[in-house]
């Protein structure tokens, strides 16, 4: 089993590095697009899945990514790379600030404050006079990157997008496989627990907010270099809940599953599009028939199936994964 | 290359996938990938499918049978997306579209944010887009471009087709309602300029956030301004609301509402009751005279509702563009360009309408007045004229535009 799934995963590999060559069968930038939000859903899942804190606000560090990267290409002309720096670190910056002040709750009254918190940065980025406000921060310069690669280039572009987004799942796969992950699941398990172990659970709450909210910025920034745009969706509190959506579908008990969530629902607004408002409609079956036949996710449903079966395997398995496929 | 081309082609027809817009040999026709490709980008599901949404859609196939659904044997295909309100989704789509599907031109194009991202798509990939049914300037201005038209109105028609008409017809102090937004204050900061110029006064305002559903405190800030005309610069749900409640706080026969960006189907669902005695601007009304009732009547069977002006505009552009082709005798978009902006527009939308350098069709813009219930005979008789407003005064003028064209 374990075979068959690393042979499915360097083949869908294989097919993203070969999209750009075959625009006929898929456009690049949908698939761009899609990688941004696989990578903001995965980024979210750190909290979600990983620490158990349900963030209401993400939308405020994606969208901050993409309006700050834009503002240093635009208006400060900086290289594309310190413009997505700037993005990921303001992000990051944001990220400590709502974690400071959210994680002095729990629950629903945590995601309340992130949400309202959301809403502030949402005002601002509306009411800010280099936003554009609803018309969006439009002609954002793509430039070089490392005065080397011309992204102006749909292919160069491309396989950029394809490093760093791949780059920030490395990041999310190594924090939550390290001992800082170990510790966040034991906080998401029982906190009062890690607590008396002597683990600082408030500041490991706050690094984890900081580097998920890093990380959507990343992949904010990466959209507006994409779409050479940044715009008030991007912050506006629907992405927070789309990316909840994204995560749920894909399983939150693992770590790439918010990635399948983030396509499956990409290629479902994208496909459907003909149908006009029913998308909404279909989404939200989808959604609800996900919830209630796999609740712990397509991905987490998947490997539920595949490990059930070789019987002599599991225990091994089991042992690995033990907390994260404890509920 | 051109073997991997044709054997992404067999297997993509093997696999059934119905791809139209397969870049293959070029056409001795004159048109690209043998086919006049037309996409209608609009809003499918959000706040502006009543202004566009399916009916833009219906207005341009409307315009392509109408135009015979071929051009010299080459036929013409309309297709059409959902941008959501969403720039990065319009552009996304509009890139697509232009790049591996073939599509030669974009109508409709609601929601300004993506009118603009679009607009700069199709400078960069050298297609072209018409604006119908967004009022944003950046068209005609810093998003300029050989491919981008500006057609059926603009913030401009509206701030000078209202402001300045209501001002000479004695409305000399002014109030504004203003939505909390670029596009709430752009058009209060416009309207003031004009009411000032024209020797009027701006006597305040009051800002409200969007989708505002209680207006009492702002109908009564209304009222105690005394102004006798309050410019509504909001559109959609919030001018719906705004004059609603100016109605019921009785501010309404006494203080006179302008508003000024209204849609008529703004005033169907207002009413005549609370609508009565509103001004507006608006580039067309079915009601004018024969031809746009004809046309209106095709469109009503077709669709179940009267055209609004951003309905007329997509047909009017999309024939437009489609004489201009056939004009070029191919599709070349600068050709088509040069023919789009030298050929004259004349139909029952345009009278010698014309398309200016820097993409604007100036064209005569109307002051309505709607009607009080008893003066409506039938079904859809809302409005009166009241002034015309030459294209030439309703625009702005040439050299106010930052359009690079104009530069040499």
């Amino acid at each position: 089993m374990q075979t068959a799934l690393r042979l499915v995963a360097v083949l869908a590999l294989a097919a993203l590095l070969a999209v750009p060559l075959f625009p006929q069968i898929v456009y690049p930038v949908f698939v761009m697009q899609t990688l941004c939000f696989m990578l903001f859903a995965c980024a979210f899942n750190l909290l979600l899945g990983h620490t158990g804190i349900l963030s209401f606000g993400h939308a405020a560090f994606l969208g901050s990514g993409a309006y700050i990267t834009g503002y240093c290409a635009k208006f400060l002309a900086l290289p594309a790379e310190l413009s997505i720096l700037a993005g990921t670190l303001t992000g990051a910056a944001l990220g400590a600030v709502f974690g400071a002040l959210a994680i002095r709750r729990s629950g629903i009254y945590l995601a309340m404050i992130t949400l309202a918190m959301s809403q502030l940065v949402y005002f601002f980025y509306l009411q800010a006079p280099f936003t554009g406000a609803e018309d969006g921060m439009q002609q954002i310069p793509r430039g070089t990157l490392f005065g080397l690669l011309d992204l102006h280039n749909d292919v160069t572009l491309y396989y950029v997008v394809f490093a760093t987004i791949a780059g920030g799942l490395w990041v999310v796969w190594r924090t939550v496989n390290s001992p800082f992950g170990a510790v966040l699941r034991a906080i998401r398990e029982h906190e009062p627990r890690a607590i008396s172990l002597g683990y600082p659970v408030a500041r490991y709450k706050v690094v984890v907010f900081t580097l998920s909210a890093g990380l959507s910025g990343l992949a904010g920034s990466m959209k507006a270099i994409i779409f050479q745009l940044a715009a008030l969706n991007d912050v506006h509190w629907h992405t927070s809940g789309d990316v909840v959506l994204m995560t749920l579908l894909g399983g939150m008990n693992t770590v790439f599953g918010p990635a399948a969530g983030a396509l499956l629902v990409s290629a479902l607004t994208r496909y459907l599009d003909p149908f006009g408002a029913w998308v909404t409609v279909v989404i939200g079956v989808v959604f609800m028939a996900c919830v209630l036949v796999f609740r712990e996710g397509i991905v987490g449903k998947l490997q539920h199936v595949l490990r059930r079966r070789p019987r002599e395997k599991r225990q091994a398995v089991d042992r690995e994964g033990m907390v994260r496929t404890s509920e | 290359m051109q073997t991997r081309k044709t054997l992404i082609t067999t297997v993509l027809a093997a696999a059934g996938v119905g791809l139209g817009g397969m870049s293959g040999a070029a056409a001795s026709t004159g048109f690209s990938d043998d086919v006049v490709r037309i996409g209608v980008l609009t809003d499918m599901s959000g706040i502006y499918t009543d202004l566009s949404g399916e009916a833009a859609v219906e207005a341009v196939r409307m315009a392509v049978e109408d135009f015979g659904g071929e051009l010299n044997g080459t036929p013409i295909e309309v297709i059409y997306a959902d941008h959501r309100n969403d720039p990065s989704v319009g552009a996304s789509r509009a890139r697509e579209w232009y790049e591996s599907d073939g599509v030669d031109m974009i109508n409709d194009l609601s929601n300004s944010g993506v009118a603009q991202a679009v607009a700069g798509v199709a400078k960069e990939q050298q297609r072209h887009a018409i604006v119908n049914s967004s009022s944003t300037l950046a068209i005609t201005n810093e998003h300029c471009s050989p491919y981008a038209t500006h057609y059926t109105y603009d913030a401009h028609s509206l701030a000078h087709g209202t402001g300045k008409s209501i001002v000479e017809e004695g409305g000399e102090t002014w109030f504004f309602l203003t939505v909390d937004f670029a596009f709430g204050h752009g058009l209060e900061e416009a309207v003031s300029e004009v009411v000032r110029n024209a020797g009027g006064q701006v006597v305040g305002a009051a800002r409200h956030p969007l989708d505002t559903t209680d207006f009492s405190s702002y109908a009564l800030q209304a009222q105690a301004s005394q102004a006798e005309i309050i410019g509504i610069a909001s559109t959609g749900a919030d001018a719906i609301n705004a004059i609603n409640s100016l109605a019921e706080f009785g501010v309404t026969p006494d203080q006179q509402p302008a508003a000024l960006l209204l849609w008529f189907d703004d005033v169907d669902s207002l009413g005549l009751e609370a609508a009565q005695g509103l001004l507006l601007t608006n580039a067309f009304y079915w009601d004018a005279d024969e031809d746009t009732r004809a046309f209106s009547e095709r469109f009503y069977e077709r669709t179940g509702r009267m055209p609004n002006m951003a309905h007329a505009g997509n047909y009017s552009s999309t024939m437009h563009y489609l004489n201009s082709v056939q004009a070029a005798g191919t599709d070349d978009p600068d050709a088509v360009s040069e023919k789009m902006r030298s050929m004259e527009i004349n139909d029952f939308f345009a009278d010698g309408g014309y398309i200016r350098p820097n993409g604007r069709m100036v064209h005569d813009q109307y002051m309505w007045e709607v009607k009080a219930p008893g003066e409506s005979e039938y079904d859809y008789d809302y409005m009166e004229l009241v002034s015309t407003i030459p294209g030439e005064e309703a625009f702005q003028p040439l050299e106010e535009s930052t359009c690079y064209l104009l530069d040499d």
